[in-house]
């Protein structure tokens, strides 16, 4: 589905003249292969390049050296960049910032109107839509008298409208309170498993990935560690170090077995810490 | 140095199609030098409350008392209120416009009639109190990472030496590291300095591992008010409300219905350790 191979980019800097003064490597000869129909998470410190790497999946960015393939589109052709931002939308962060109807369905419908696609075509992909994200009886409803929480489902439903084989979700629950924060990673879970969406999940909150098929963490602008999640959260000291975290449950476990409680590495949910230490109580 | 709510109500838009009644009946008092975490979801009415309290916002009904002085009396000044309750918003950084560091830091100090040599001062101290080194000062704050520039932002609120420090969502977006370090500075700025704190947050866990006291809103109203272990212990109507409690209370709640005998009111994870240390050891 993404295929990066050295992928590096380069922010530069003008001067007045418009010459090049400075240049800042943003992502560094990443090489990454993502199959169609996982869920992967990118993890990564703010500044480590995830978001600018994200932001070459639709072809916002261009690579300044390497390529990226989406469904084997070469993002440096420009001709096909339509056909690239209708297989990889994106949402982000702020979700006033995305929504521009006045009316929730039209908002939805923009979307595949700017693709063409037919009127009655589009009336059925609103409603698909809609119903996907859980959003279908706020349809008629003003845009701004929704919860942060709910404009994002909103956004992410307008994505889905274009029919996308991947949605990256580029911190989009950052600003949401906590039930607005588990709708929109609920919603991201059931597109996957469900319509086969894959899906790119950028996060700081670790307790959003222990379901993900792969991570990928960053740091200064390259891959420096992935895998499944509990191999990457059984890592907590290499985490913290890259100014990272594990979930609560994964570091009271940590904790535990540091004092002497013998408890296997990465455990990822609570049930998984209580059936483990019922079983040693009972062998005590 | 106390701030007392007393039946506060606002309505927004009164009297027109689109009012909205904001706050409804408030009653708070808010001693000295407590870290207070206010929660509640989106809509709440948080962010309204926190900008009655330097009065920005004008409550439509009720009193607030600031040291025992009517803050909406005839010789209450609203800028000392200002220069004594310090508010940051939500996104601060975006507020930065200075050529660099120190002058953007100056600004709030300058305008309350500071010299340019004691603004400085000021200035100087409060970034180093967020932990931005001499090296940043002449920097432009546009250069500086996300982080950094959410520690300039608060800078320029603790230049004015506020008494009284609200912060609405001060980690918003930062990185897990990011978060701690922002936290536990003004942890620190309010234990040496007996500053009290507000801090609104979506963030259970760092609500339970800083505050001493928590008041929740929901519709408008004080729906809890107590120590987190208090208000945690009600996790199941804080769900009904939109919010939730932090993982380690449905944890020890979780071992508790196995037949568990744990205190479940712990919430922290060095809490949750020793309880199960205890638990198991016993």
């Amino acid at each position: 589905m993404i295929r990066a191979e050295e992928l590096t980019f380069d922010y530069e800097q003008l001067d007045e003249e418009g010459n090049v003064e400075s240049k800042k490597r943003a992502v560094d000869h990443v090489n990454l292969h993502i199959r169609p129909g996982k869920f992967i998470a990118i993890l990564g410190h703010n500044g480590s390049g995830k978001s600018t790497l994200a932001k070459h999946i639709n072809a916002i960015l261009t690579p300044t050296e390497g390529t990226l393939w989406v469904d084997g589109m070469d993002t440096k052709e420009e001709d096909r960049l339509w056909s690239i931002r209708q297989d990889a939308g994106m949402v982000f962060q702020n979700p006033d910032n995305q929504i521009i109807g006045t009316i929730v369905e039209e908002d939805v419908g923009f979307g595949p109107e700017n693709l063409g696609v037919p009127v009655d075509e589009i009336w059925r992909r609103v409603e698909e839509s809609l119903s996907a994200v859980g959003m279908l009886k706020y349809r008629h409803h003003s845009p701004n008298k929704l919860s942060g929480g709910q404009k994002q489902r909103v956004a992410i439903a307008g994505v889905m409208a274009m029919h996308p084989r991947c949605i990256v979700l580029d911190e989009p629950t950052a600003m949401l309170d906590p039930n607005g924060r588990a709708g929109v990673i609920r919603t991201a879970q059931k597109l996957n498993r469900e319509e086969g969406i894959t899906i790119i999940l950028i996060t700081h909150y670790m307790e959003e990935v222990v379901e993900a098929d792969h991570i990928f963490v960053m740091d200064d602008g390259k891959v420096v560690m992935q895998g499944a999640p509990r191999e990457i959260f059984s890592r907590v000291e290499e985490l913290k170090r890259l100014r990272l975290d594990v979930p609560q449950v994964t570091l009271l476990s940590f904790e535990l077995q540091k004092r002497g409680i013998p408890l296997p590495d990465g455990i990822l949910n609570n049930e998984e810490l209580i059936d483990r230490l019922c079983q040693l109580k009972s062998k005590m | 140095m106390s701030i007392k709510i007393k039946d506060v109500n606002y309505t927004y838009a009164e009297n027109t199609a689109y009012e909205i009644h904001a706050l409804k009946d408030i009653n708070l008092e808010i001693p000295d030098g407590q870290f207070i975490g206010l929660i509640g979801h989106t809509g709440s009415g948080k962010s309204t409350l926190v900008q009655h309290l330097n009065g920005l916002i004008r409550a439509t009904g009720g009193r607030i008392y600031f040291n025992g002085r009517d803050i909406y009396g005839e010789h209450f000044s609203m800028k000392e209120l200002r220069s004594r309750v310090g508010l940051v918003f939500q996104y601060p950084e975006h507020q930065l416009f200075e050529i660099d560091v120190l002058s953007d830091v100056c600004f709030g100090p300058k305008n309350l009639g500071l010299s340019r040599e004691e603004a400085e001062r000021k200035a100087k101290a409060a970034l180093r109190m967020v932990g931005m080194g001499e090296e940043n000062d002449h920097r432009s704050p546009f250069e500086l990472s996300g982080g950094q520039k959410r520690r300039v932002a608060i800078a320029g609120v603790l230049a004015m030496e506020p008494d009284v420090l609200i912060l609405d969502e001060p980690t918003a977006g930062l990185d897990p590291k990011g978060r701690d370090e922002i936290l536990d500075q003004i942890q620190r700025l309010q234990k040496e300095r007996g500053i009290t704190v507000v801090l609104v947050s979506h963030s259970m866990e760092d609500v339970a591992r800083y505050v001493d006291r928590i008041i929740v809103m929901n519709q408008g109203q004080v729906r809890f008010d107590g120590t987190p272990q208090e208000v945690f212990r009600c996790y199941k109507e804080l769900e009904e409300i939109g919010l939730a409690a932090p993982q380690m209370t449905y944890l020890m709640h979780g071992l508790k219905e196995k037949g568990a005998d744990v205190d479940a009111d712990v919430t922290t994870i060095e809490e949750a350790a020793d309880a199960i240390e205890h638990w198991l050891k016993s």
